[in-house]
């Protein structure tokens, strides 16, 4: 399940140094070189969607792209958006606000609780509940599964601004004379908005991006079809074409998010420590507040839980020894270390650059990366398969090829993180270092190194889980004859093997469930900037 | 012994001339502060002597050896040279201990002792060693920095504004503190500050810094008494500046004739006095009336309407009681004044 968190960039994003008092030094080329040379190759799935399009022609692609089935899949993509969004900003925030600012009981293990439905694979939450209910189809299914998938994409900043906000703010707007439902629309509300903004952006990122979830309800989006496609033509125009509108899709989305931020401040303004907000007293309704939160953690975490455990005792022993299970598991911790190195490394550049040199340039530079990782991982895979097959064809469906597309993908988790980090890391400090006698690589690597590598960690974490839910660019991309959890998975409940797809999907929560966790504190920590 | 000589150095960024022609020389075991606004290069200079950053023309020798001349230049880390920043920039991760140790080479006893030594040379006890830098107060954190930088016994010692992050009343007995173990140690020192008070009190020698350039190097007596130019003269304190006709040694104005010190064509000039020396006295031919005052408990500063001329001086007086507006009182000036050409 990709979490394209470029949204998070701007809730993270740290205040500029500026240099040596406003005089900046040119960046090295040691370090623009690099980070050049990954923002260009982050462009690589935008380009071949143009390319490809400029290919086809102006006639063949008009054709492609106006007919009824296009038509179709958009209506579906569209309603599907349209439905899913309200739905899971109104549970976002409701849940957020339950567990954050009342006396609901048994908040702090509801607050964590509803952050774990991200260790579940949306895809994993389409099984369970395709293996209870056989019938379900259409769009509303579709919205089911997402809304329980995705909700916490809102949840998680929408608690993370609550719980950051300034109870002074809501004072100040009670003794100018507001009721307490006026100071929640008229002050609370305003605060959430960069935190619901961002998330609504990020659950339709997800929904133009996921294939595996409506794949299996048999529910028909762009990228569904442009894998149908993909599979039955192999690299045909009209998969290309079809990638052609994601992407108008995707890029419509980024605009409509940036504008919706607005411009005003939500950060607090002045000094001094904020007080402590002092929960709402429910009164009577706080048994249904806590039916309601037990009701949204029992659809979205108890239903796959309970239906992975099911299929767990149907299938006895013999699951656990049947296929390459362990194959699959050292193939995905491999990736997923693999892909977390790399990615890490190569958003060092771009993040050192933001921090250490803020420009125009560098500002472009890095928020290319970000629109350029919002590109559905189909669109991703569907480059990369082209761009190897044309012009480096010994690489095509290796691991490098692999690991390419998760650095693809990936790259905000890690550089989002990374920036912070290495802006904790002045350069007073390497100075500091260097008038003590270090030589400045190993000042750098004392200090600097040493001072942004627990956000390098927490990045490469995030990258981690990424990777081991990837499912599509997976699926497409990796060696034939390889298998990772999530593609295993996959083939397994195709075949409606769901006992024995069961371990493959025990084994992707049980390693998703620390990220989450972590992404739960850091999201804790950092909101509000 | 010229231990620090700067000769004709020059730095541009980005097409602005940062540094113009700045030369200054200390001496060995003696304290400089560079003072000036922000703004006017100083930290830059500073960085230049720390070897962060290179001149791009003119040279730095420290000791007698040259740091900085032409293509040469010698790297931060081969100068031992002390640096202590603006907030102390005391690694975050690393322990008291263990930053102050950080430039020692060596190991397990001998590091700790001289640990030890630094903490107490800063006045700190040896039980601060195993605390975090987050756990000491800014002032603590300035004199763990001043250990850090003293731990390799460095032959020139560059503080970077270290005092101006501290609130007032630790900023002035961290700054005694500092200087008492500079002084102790024998370490040459060179200070840069915005706070003309902070430098005038902390150094041997004031180099007052105005848009890149020295305009002027002397005891903080000299500079105070005998500021260069006028700019000078109100940066460094409060300044009462008057219109006058000088003849030879005396100046004419509002508040009569003046000696002067210093040289100036005959003919109108700017006649420079400080506050102070302009004292109420019982009986004067120099009389004004009291405009209005401001409190500030041991002194009171106190704007007059001079009776002879349209203008208004402001001066200063422990006496709250004889500055209320409407008073008249008699004035007369004391010492020597400072005259610039007519500008």
């Amino acid at each position: 399940m990709p979490i394209t968190d470029h949204r998070a960039a701007r809730l993270l994003r740290v205040p500029e140094r500026p240099g040596e008092k406003g005089k900046r030094s040119a960046p090295p080329a040691a370090v623009l070189v690099p980070a050049v040379l990954v923002t260009l190759t982050a462009l690589i799935p935008l380009g071949f969607v143009i390319t490809m399009t400029v290919a086809t022609g102006w006639e063949d692609a008009t054709y492609l792209i106006f007919r009824p089935r296009v038509g179709e899949l958009a209506i579906n993509t569209v309603s599907l958006i349209a439905l899913t969004v309200p739905l899971t900003v109104l549970i976002g925030i409701g849940t957020a606000w339950l567990v954050e600012r009342t006396n609901v009981p048994g908040a702090r293990a509801w607050a964590l609780l509803l952050a774990a439905p991200l260790a579940v694979p949306a895809y994993v939450n389409s099984y369970a509940w395709i293996s209870t209910i056989p019938t379900l189809a259409g769009v509303w299914s579709g919205v089911l599964i997402s809304v329980l998938s995705y909700f916490p994409l809102v949840y998680i900043p929408a608690a993370a601004t609550l719980r950051r906000l300034d109870p002074a703010l809501e004072h100040s707007a009670a003794s100018l004379g507001l009721g307490p439902w006026s100071v929640f629309f008229r002050v609370v509300v305003p605060q959430l908005r960069l935190a619901v903004v961002g998330g609504a952006l990020l659950v339709s990122l997800h929904l133009l991006a996921e294939y595996g979830a409506f794949s299996m309800i048999r529910f028909s989006t762009f990228t569904t079809a442009i894998m149908g496609q993909y599979q039955s033509t192999f690299n045909g125009a009209a998969a290309n074409m079809l990638a052609g509108v994601l992407v108008l899709f995707c890029l419509f989305l980024l605009l409509t998010e940036s504008r919706g931020r607005g411009t005003a401040h939500y950060a607090r303004l002045g000094s001094g420590v904020a007080a402590a907000p002092v929960p709402a007293r429910l009164g009577r309704w706080r048994l249904p507040a806590v039916g309601a939160l037990a009701a949204v953690i029992a659809l979205a975490l108890g239903v796959p839980l309970v239906n992975i455990a099911r299929w767990l005792i149907a299938g006895g022993a013999e699951v656990w020894t049947a296929g390459p299970l362990a194959g699959a598991l050292v193939q995905t911790l491999g990736y997923g270390f693999a892909g977390a190195a790399v990615t890490t490394v190569l958003a060092f550049p771009v993040a050192w650059l933001a921090v250490r040199h803020p420009s125009r340039f560098t500002r472009i530079l890095e928020g290319t990366n970000y629109v350029a990782s919002s590109m559905p991982g189909i669109v991703v895979a569907l480059a990369l398969v082209t761009v190897t097959i044309s012009f480096v064809q010994p690489i095509y469906q290796s691991t490098a090829v692999v690991v390419a597309a998760y650095v693809l993908l990936f790259l905000p988790r890690a550089l989002i993180p990374l920036r912070a980090g290495i802006a904790q890391a002045p350069p007073a400090l390497e100075e500091a270092a260097r008038a003590l006698g270090k030589a400045p690589p190993t000042a750098f690597l004392k200090v600097t190194l040493r001072l942004c590598a627990p956000a390098a960690a927490g990045g490469a974490a995030l990258v981690f889980l990424g990777v081991v839910n990837e499912l599509t660019a997976t699926l497409l991309l990796s060696p034939s004859g390889t298998w990772t959890l999530a593609t295993r998975f996959w083939s397994l409940s195709g075949e409606i093997d769901y006992a024995g797809a069961a371990p493959y999907a025990l084994l992707m929560v049980l390693l998703s469930l620390p990220v989450t966790y972590l992404l739960y504190t850091q999201s804790q920590k950092a909101a509000g900037r | 012994m010229n231990h620090l000589q700067i000769a004709n150095v020059a730095k541009t960024f980005h097409r602005t001339e940062v540094l113009t022609d700045v030369s200054l020389t200390v001496h060995a075991e003696t304290t400089t502060a560079i003072v000036g606004p922000s703004g006017s290069g100083k930290t830059t200079l500073l960085r230049l002597i720390a070897g962060f950053t290179a001149p791009d023309a003119g040279s730095i020798s420290i000791g007698g050896t040259p740091m900085a001349d032409g293509g040469r230049l010698v790297p931060a880390h081969r100068r031992n040279v002390g640096y202590v920043a603006q907030d102390g920039a005391l690694f975050p991760h690393l322990s008291v201990g263990r930053n102050i140790a950080f430039g020692l080479t060596g190991h397990g006893k001998t590091v700790q002792k001289r640990v030890d030594e630094l903490l107490e040379m800063v006045s700190l006890e040896p039980s601060y060693s195993k605390r975090q830098p987050h756990e000491l107060s800014g002032g603590q954190q300035q004199r763990v920095a001043l250990a850090r930088a003293l731990a390799k016994e460095p032959q020139l010692m560059l503080l970077d504004e270290p005092f101006s992050s501290l609130d007032a009343g630790l900023r002035v007995a961290t700054r005694k503190a500092v200087a008492a173990t500079l002084r102790r140690a024998g370490v040459t020192t060179v200070l840069v500050t915005h706070d003309q008070g902070e430098a005038l009190s902390f150094a041997d020698q004031v180099a007052v810094m105005r848009a890149g350039r020295l305009t002027q190097t002397g005891s903080p007596f000299v500079v105070y008494t005998r500021p260069a130019d006028r700019q000078t003269a109100e940066f460094l304190g409060d300044a009462v500046i008057l219109d006058a006709e000088l003849h030879g040694t005396v100046a004419t104005c509002c508040l009569g004739a003046i000696p002067v010190k210093g040289r100036a064509e005959d003919g109108p000039v700017q006649l420079m006095l400080r506050p102070e020396q302009i004292r109420v006295v019982d009986e004067s031919p120099v009389r004004g009336t009291v405009v209005d005052s401001d409190y500030f408990g041991p002194e009171t500063t106190v704007r007059i309407q001079l009776h002879a001329e349209p203008e208004t001086i402001t001066i200063r007086h422990w006496n709250a009681l004889l500055a209320r507006p409407g008073e008249e009182l008699c004035l007369r000036v004391v010492g020597e004044a400072v005259v610039f050409p007519e500008s």
